[in-house]
């Protein structure tokens, strides 16, 4: 059965203020205009990946950095706060599929992964998601001409 | 994709693929490329399936099918949540990946 992850952290963090969980009545909806198979797809991550070389991530970041599609993962670096990565430390791909998605866009399942993966780290602001990061990462998706995007939080 | 069935609920995202792992595990275990391509093959099945917005796709893998207890202790009181170096529970920390070290 799922965890009542709501009430789990309700329960974990009594001594806090309670945290003001994103509570949306109604859901944006664009249809899938073709198969997959025609697709380009992008992946997106809350993971804190960023490639070696780029700056990492700070506190209250909401910058993203852009992973370009051919990152070989041992060049990833996480900076996050607040996750249990040791999986993701010995194997990306059970949070950051990158390996599986260029098999997959090799096998045709996707017509295409987008250039670059896009990563982030945590803000504990739904304002600052939605008003500070969000516009950047819809550019950079829109400037790549992506169908679809994978999301996958951590 | 979400293994928080509850926070995804809330946020109502277009388009959702459940799956029952412990989280930070959303596209599958560790080392098991068998087990990633097949939930993302499932994954991919939402574009398809799911045709009105706030749905979910619940996937049926089971972490463990012989021990279920995580479902009733994880990130419970006392679990330990964070990477698995110390700094991580003191706050913001930059790791590297364990293929990076050579590990």
């Amino acid at each position: 059965m799922p965890i009542a992850y709501i009430q789990r952290t309700r329960e974990r963090y009594a001594q806090y203020p309670p945290y003001k969980w994103t509570l949306n009545t109604d859901a944006p909806w664009t249809p899938l205009a073709k198969p997959l198979r025609d697709c380009r797809l992008a992946l997106l991550s809350s993971g804190g990946f960023y490639v070696e070389g780029q700056p990492p991530f700070a506190e209250g970041d909401v910058s993203h950095r852009l992973i370009p599609k051919a990152t070989p993962l041992r060049e990833l670096r996480i900076y996050h706060h607040g996750y249990r990565d040791a999986d993701a430390d010995r194997d990306p791909n059970c949070v950051f599929p990158l390996d599986r998605l260029r098999e997959l866009e090799a096998a045709g399942v996707i017509g295409a992964l987008a250039e670059s993966a896009v990563s982030f780290v945590v803000t504990y602001s739904a304002r600052r998601d939605v008003h500070e990061r969000a516009p950047g990462i819809v550019a950079d998706l829109k400037r790549m001409a992506v169908d679809a995007a994978l999301c996958v939080p951590v | 994709m979400s293994s928080a069935w509850d926070v995804t609920h809330a946020v109502r995202p277009p388009r959702a693929v459940f799956v029952n792992f412990p989280l930070n595990h959303e596209t599958g275990k560790p080392n098991d490329p068998a087990l990633q391509r097949s939930i993302l093959l499932d994954a991919f099945r939402a574009f398809e399936t799911l045709w009105a917005p706030g749905q979910v796709l619940t996937l049926p893998y089971v972490w463990d099918p012989a021990d279920r207890s995580w479902e009733d202790t994880d990130f419970g009181p006392g679990v330990e949540l964070y990477g698995v170096g110390a700094s991580m529970q003191q706050g913001f920390g930059e790791r590297t990946l364990g293929r990076a070290r050579g590990a």
